[in-house]
C-alpha cells in the first residue's frame, strides 16, 4: 500500500469521524432544546425569585443576567426590574444566555472533531509527501486542505472563545465539501505545471484557504445571529419561540461581535491574498491584474466584505443587514471555489479536472 | 464634521423632520451642499461598494476583449443575435465601460470627500487634550470602584493614575471639579489609539493612490509580443515586435535597443508518472542579451521567472515547434527556406502552421501544415499527437496554388491561409494524398512544381533519435510599466493601514477620586470604546487593579514604620508581581 492510498483511507476515516462528531453535536442541540423546555416548565418557581436574580447580577455572579431574558421569553418581563441592568461583573457570563454547561455529547463532539482533524491532517500530509510538493495544486487538494483549515481555525478559536455550539455547522459543512471533493474532484497526484511552480503557490493559496476558514466561521455566526435575533424579537413580543436551543446561545449582539471579529481577520487575509495573487500574476502571466475570471471573483468577494465592514459602521445597517452581507460574502467564496474554478474559463485553469 | 453623519458613532441628527418643515427652500448652494452630504455619507459609500461588486459580475460571465479576445469572437459566432445587443452595453469591455467607470469614480469621489474632512479633524484631535471627565462614570463601560488605602489623598491618587496611564501610552489630562455636594473631585481623563484613525485614513488614501497609479500607469508603459525561433535575435525597437500596444503617453524614442537572442529552448515533460504522462514540468528559454556597446550576457526566462533587462520585463508566455521547411524549384534552386512557428492546438502539441511561397515557382504556393511531435493514428485513420516531445515527428502539408493576396496591401496574418481563392493541389477532395514528411525527408510537389524538404536540425543523431530534430520557438511578452513599484507601495500601505485601523483599540479611560464623609477616598474607573473594542472592560479592570496595587505600595504603612527596610522591600516585590500579572 502506498502513501497515496493511505491518504485516501485516512481521509475516508476522517469523514466517518466527522459524521459521528456531527451526530454528537446535533444531539447536544437537541439536549439544549430540552433543557430550555425544562427551564420554561420550572418558570413558575423561578419567577418567584426576581430579587435573587437582580441581587446576583449586582454582585457580578455568573448566571444571572440572561436568565432574565429567558424568563421574558415565556412569561413577559416580570423579572426585569425597572432601569437598566447593571453592567457589572464578567461580560462573558452576562452574554452566555441560559446557563447550560457542557453536555457529555458536546464533549464527545469536540473530542471526535479533534480526532477527525488529526486523521484529516495525516491525509493531507501524506498526499503532500507523495506528491513531493504542497498539497494544494488541484481542486481535490484545495478542498482537502481548505476544509482542514476550516476545522483548524474552528478548533483554534475554541481555545479562546466558546463556539462549540457551531460544531454541527462546521462538521456538517466540512463533511459535505469533502464528500463532494472525493466524489467529483478526485485526480491522481501529478507534478506541478510550470505556472504553479512558485513560492506564491505556497503563500497565496494557503492564506486564501485560511481566510476561507475565518469567513466560514463568520458566516456560521451570522446565520445563528439572524436566528437568535428572530427569537429575541419573538420573545420580546411575549410569544414562545421555536428552536428553543437558541436560548442557550449568546445574544444576537454578542454573536454579531464575534462574527465581526473573525470576519475582519478573514478580510485582512483576503486583502493579502489579493495582493499576493497580483504579485504572482505579474511573474507568471506578465501583468499584475487582468480581470481574469478568478481575479474578478476575488475582487468581488473583497468588495462585499469591505461593504460588510462599512455596514457595521453605518447607522441602520448594523445587526441583521450586515449579517446578510457576511452570508452573501461567504456564499461568493463558495461560488468562487466550486463554480468559478470548474465551469468558468480563464487563466486559473488548475482544477485538474 | 469628522465622520459621515450616518456613521453609527456620530450623534443622530436632531429631529430632521422638524427642520424640514421650517427650512426655507434650498438655494443652489444649498442643493450642492445637500448633494455633497449625500455623496459622502456612509450609506452612499456602502451602496456604491455593493453596486461595484454587482457590476463586476457580468465581466466574469461573458468573455472580455481585454483578457480573452478569441473568446469574444467565438461568442459573436455562437450568439449572432445576442452578442451585438450585449456589445451595446459594453458587456465585452465591462471593466473599461462607462457604467463600471462611473460607479468606481463616484465611489472614489465619495471616498475623497469623506477622507479630507476626517483628516483635518484628526489632525486637530491629535493636538487636542482628552475631553473632560463625565460627571457620572457609573453608566460607562467596565465601571468599577476601589477603595484607596488610608492616608492617600485624592490628588495624589489621581496623579498616580495619571502617571500609570501615561506610561501605558495614553494621552492624559487632569481635572478638578466640584461635586454637587460641594466636595472636590479629582479626575484624570485619558485617551489612546489615535493610530486607529490614522490607519483608517492611510488605508483609504492609499486606495486612492492605487487607483490613480493604476489608472495612469498603463499610460506611460507599453506591452509587446514577439515570437523567436531558436537561433533568432530580436532588437528592442518598435518595428521588431509582432504586436505592440503603447500607452497613451509612451514615447517609442525611449526604447532601449538591446538585442535578445533565443539560444535554446528546453521543455521537460513527465515520463514516469503515468497519471500525468506528458504533462509539462519545465520550460526554459536560454537567451543572450547584448546592450549597446557592452559585452553580451547570458540569461534565462522561465514561466515564473521573468527577465528584467533594459527597462523592460521579458516574460515567457508560450512555446511550440517551428519546423524548418525548404522549397526548391524543378531545377533544384532553393526558392524558400525558413523555420515557421506552428501554433499548438492541444496539450500534446498537435500544431498548425502556414507556409507561403510567393516567388520563384510557376505559381504562388500556399501550404497548410500540421505537425505532430509524436504522431499516432486514431481508429478513424486521423492523425494525432500522443506526446508533446519529439518521439516520432511528422509533418503533413496540404498544397494550394493561386494568388496568395500578398500584393493587395491588406495585411495578412502569417498564421492563416485564405484557401477560398486558391486551387487545392492535394487533399481528399481531389484524391491526391497530402504530403507527409519526417525530419530530413523530401518529396516532390504536385504538378512538377518542385520539391519540399522538412529539414532535420540535428542530422548527426542516431537513427530513430529525433530529439532536437525540430527547432522550437518561444513567444515572449515584453512589458514596461514604470508605475508598478508605486502600485506595490500603495498596496502595502493599504495593508498596513488596514492592520492598524482594525487592531489598535481606540478608547477613553477615566479615573476619578471622590472623597467620602469620613475622609476615605473612593476611586472610580470607567472606559468608553470608540469603535470596535472587545477588550475594553478587561482593560479597565486591569487598570484598576494595577492602580490599587500602586497606591497600596506607595501608601504609608498603617502599623509598620515607613523606614522599615524589610517591609518596604516586600511591598516593592508584591507590586512588581502585580505588574507582571496584569
Ligand atoms: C473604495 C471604496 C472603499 C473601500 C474599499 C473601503 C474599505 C473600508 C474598510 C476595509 C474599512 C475597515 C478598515 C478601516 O477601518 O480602515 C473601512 C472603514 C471605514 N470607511 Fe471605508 N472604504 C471605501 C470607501 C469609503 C467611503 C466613500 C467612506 C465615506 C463615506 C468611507 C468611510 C469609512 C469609515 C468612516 C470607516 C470606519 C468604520 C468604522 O468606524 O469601523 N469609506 N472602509
Amino acid at each position: 500500500m502506498n502513501l497515496i492510498e493511505l491518504s485516501i483511507i485516512s481521509l475516508t476515516s476522517a469523514m466517518v469521524v466527522y459524521a459521528l462528531a456531527f451526530i454528537a453535536f446535533a444531539m447536544d442541540l437537541a439536549r439544549r432544546s430540552a433543557a430550555v423546555g425544562a427551564a420554561q416548565q420550572g418558570q413558575v418557581s423561578e419567577a418567584e425569585q426576581p430579587v435573587a436574580v437582580a441581587a446576583g447580577s449586582v454582585a457580578g455572579s455568573s448566571t444571572s443576567v440572561n436568565s432574565a431574558s429567558v424568563n421574558s421569553a415565556s412569561a413577559g418581563s416580570a423579572s426585569v426590574g425597572p432601569g437598566p441592568l447593571p453592567r457589572a461583573g464578567k461580560p462573558k457570563a452576562a452574554d452566555t444566555g441560559l446557563a447550560y454547561g457542557r453536555s457529555p455529547s458536546l464533549r464527545v463532539g469536540v473530542a471526535l472533531t479533534v480526532l477527525a482533524w488529526v486523521l484529516h491532517l495525516a491525509a493531507v500530509l501524506m498526499r503532500g509527501i507523495a506528491a513531493e510538493r504542497v498539497p494544494w495544486a488541484n481542486m481535490y487538494e484545495f478542498s482537502m486542505t481548505g476544509t482542514l483549515l476550516i476545522v483548524g481555525v474552528f478548533l483554534l478559536v475554541l481555545t479562546r472563545v466558546d463556539l462549540r455550539f457551531l460544531g454541527t455547522f462546521i462538521t456538517g459543512l466540512v463533511l459535505v465539501l469533502l464528500l463532494l471533493a472525493s466524489m467529483n474532484f478526485y485526480v491522481e497526484v501529478a507534478p506541478l505545471p510550470p505556472a504553479l511552480q512558485s513560492v506564491w503557490l505556497v503563500i497565496h493559496v494557503f492564506v486564501a484557504s485560511l481566510a476561507t476558514g475565518l469567513f466560514a466561521l463568520g458566516f456560521a455566526l451570522s446565520v445563528v445571529q439572524l436566528m437568535q435575533f428572530r427569537r429575541e424579537s419573538i420573545a420580546a413580543g411575549g410569544k414562545p419561540a421555536r428552536l428553543r436551543f437558541l436560548a442557550t446561545l449568546p445574544s444576537s449582539q454578542k454573536l454579531e461581535n464575534l462574527a465581526y471579529r473573525v470576519t475582519i481577520i478573514g478580510f485582512i487575509l483576503w486583502t493579502f491574498t489579493l495582493m499576493a495573487g497580483s504579485i504572482w500574476a505579474e511573474k507568471a502571466w506578465g501583468r499584475y491584474w487582468g480581470w481574469d475570471t478568478k481575479e474578478v471573483w476575488t475582487f468581488i468577494i473583497w468588495v462585499i466584505f469591505a461593504g460588510y465592514i462599512h455596514a457595521r459602521a453605518t447607522r441602520g445597517w448594523r445587526g441583521s443587514r450586515s449579517a446578510w452581507l457576511a452570508i452573501i460574502g461567504f456564499s461568493a467564496v463558495l461560488f468562487n471555489f466550486g463554480i468559478v474554478n470548474v465551469f468558468f474559463k480563464g487563466l486559473h485553469a488548475y482544477s485538474g479536472l | 464634521m469628522s465622520r459621515p453623519s450616518d456613521h453609527y458613532d456620530s450623534r443622530p441628527p436632531v429631529s430632521e423632520a422638524g427642520d424640514g418643515v421650517t427650512q426655507p427652500k434650498l438655494g443652489f448652494i444649498g442643493w450642492l451642499r445637500w448633494f455633497w452630504r449625500q455623496l459622502t455619507s456612509m450609506r452612499t459609500a456602502l451602496f456604491l461598494l455593493l453596486l461595484l461588486a454587482i457590476a463586476a459580475v457580468p465581466g466574469s460571465l461573458v468573455p472580455q476583449r481585454s483578457s480573452d479576445p478569441n473568446g469574444v469572437t467565438q461568442y459573436f459566432a455562437d450568439n449572432p443575435d445576442l452578442a451585438p445587443v450585449l456589445d451595446n452595453f459594453q458587456a465585452f469591455d465591462v471593466y473599461s465601460s462607462a457604467w463600471f467607470s462611473a460607479i468606481y469614480l463616484l465611489l472614489f469621489v465619495s471616498l475623497i470627500g469623506c477622507v479630507i474632512p476626517r483628516t483635518a479633524h484628526h489632525l486637530k484631535a491629535l493636538r487636542a487634550a482628552p475631553p473632560k471627565t463625565p460627571a457620572r462614570l457609573a453608566r460607562l463601560a467596565g465601571f468599577t470602584t476601589r477603595q484607596a488605602p488610608a492616608g492617600t489623598d485624592a490628588a495624589t491618587a489621581v496623579d498616580s493614575a495619571r502617571r500609570l496611564l501615561k506610561s501605558t501610552g495614553y494621552r492624559v489630562a487632569l481635572f478638578n471639579s466640584r461635586s454637587r455636594a460641594g466636595r472636590s473631585e479629582f479626575s484624570v481623563s485619558a485617551e489612546r489609539g489615535y493610530l486607529r484613525e490614522t490607519g483608517n485614513l492611510v488605508f483609504h488614501s492609499a486606495l486612492v493612490g492605487v487607483l490613480v497609479t493604476v489608472g495612469f500607469g498603463s499610460g506611460f508603459g507599453f506591452s509587446g509580443q514577439r515570437v523567436l525561433v531558436e537561433g533568432q535575435t530580436f532588437v528592442n525597437t518598435l518595428g521588431a515586435y509582432d504586436s505592440f500596444n503603447p500607452g497613451r503617453f509612451f514615447d517609442d524614442g525611449t526604447l532601449d535597443p538591446y538585442k535578445l537572442s533565443l539560444d535554446t529552448f528546453e521543455a521537460d515533460y513527465e515520463m514516469e508518472n503515468l497519471d500525468a504522462y506528458g504533462q509539462p514540468i519545465d520550460f526554459t528559454a536560454d537567451v543572450t542579451i547584448t546592450h549597446r556597446g557592452q559585452e553580451s550576457e547570458a540569461g534565462t526566462v522561465k514561466v515564473n521567472e521573468p527577465l528584467y533587462t533594459g527597462g523592460t520585463d521579458v516574460y515567457l508566455l508560450g512555446n511550440g515547434y517551428a519546423p524548418t521547411i525548404t522549397v526548391k524549384d524543378p531545377d533544384g534552386n532553393v526558392v524558400f527556406t525558413d523555420s515557421i512557428p506552428f501554433l499548438p492546438q492541444d496539450a500534446n502539441l498537435t500544431s498548425m502552421g502556414v507556409v507561403k511561397v510567393p516567388d520563384g515557382l510557376d505559381e504562388q504556393l500556399g501550404m497548410l501544415g500540421f505537425f505532430y511531435p509524436t504522431q499516432d493514428v486514431a481508429a478513424s485513420g486521423a492523425y494525432f499527437s500522443s506526446f508533446p516531445d519529439l518521439v516520432y515527428p511528422m509533418l503533413t502539408l496540404n498544397v494550394y496554388a493561386g494568388d496568395l493576396g500578398l500584393d493587395s496591401g491588406v495585411p495578412a496574418s502569417v498564421y492563416t491561409l485564405d484557401v477560398d481563392e486558391l486551387t487545392p493541389l492535394t487533399g481528399r477532395d481531389i484524391g491526391i494524398d497530402s504530403i507527409e514528411l519526417m525530419p530530413g525527408e523530401t518529396q516532390d510537389l504536385p504538378n512538377g512544381l518542385g520539391s519540399v524538404t522538412f529539414e532535420n536540425a540535428n542530422p548527426d543523431a542516431a537513427d530513430g533519435d529525433f530529439t532536437g530534430s525540430v527547432p522550437r520557438f518561444a513567444s515572449f511578452d515584453i512589458h514596461h510599466d514604470p508605475t508598478q513599484g508605486w502600485v506595490l507601495l500603495f498596496a502595502i500601505l493599504v495593508l498596513l493601514g488596514l492592520l492598524t485601523s482594525l487592531f489598535v483599540p481606540r478608547r477613553r479611560v477615566w479615573v476619578k477620586a471622590l472623597e467620602g464623609d469620613d475622609g476615605s477616598i473612593r476611586l472610580e474607573y470607567a472606559g468608553l470604546a470608540r469603535g470596535e473594542d472587545p477588550t475594553l472592560e478587561a482593560a479597565v479592570s486591569a487598570l484598576a487593579d494595577r492602580h490599587a496595587a500602586l497606591l497600596e505600595a506607595d501608601a504609608p504603612p498603617a502599623d509598620a514604620p515607613a523606614d522599615s527596610l524589610p517591609g518596604g522591600s516586600q511591598q516593592t516585590d508584591s507590586q512588581q508581581t502585580d505588574t507582571r500579572q496584569t
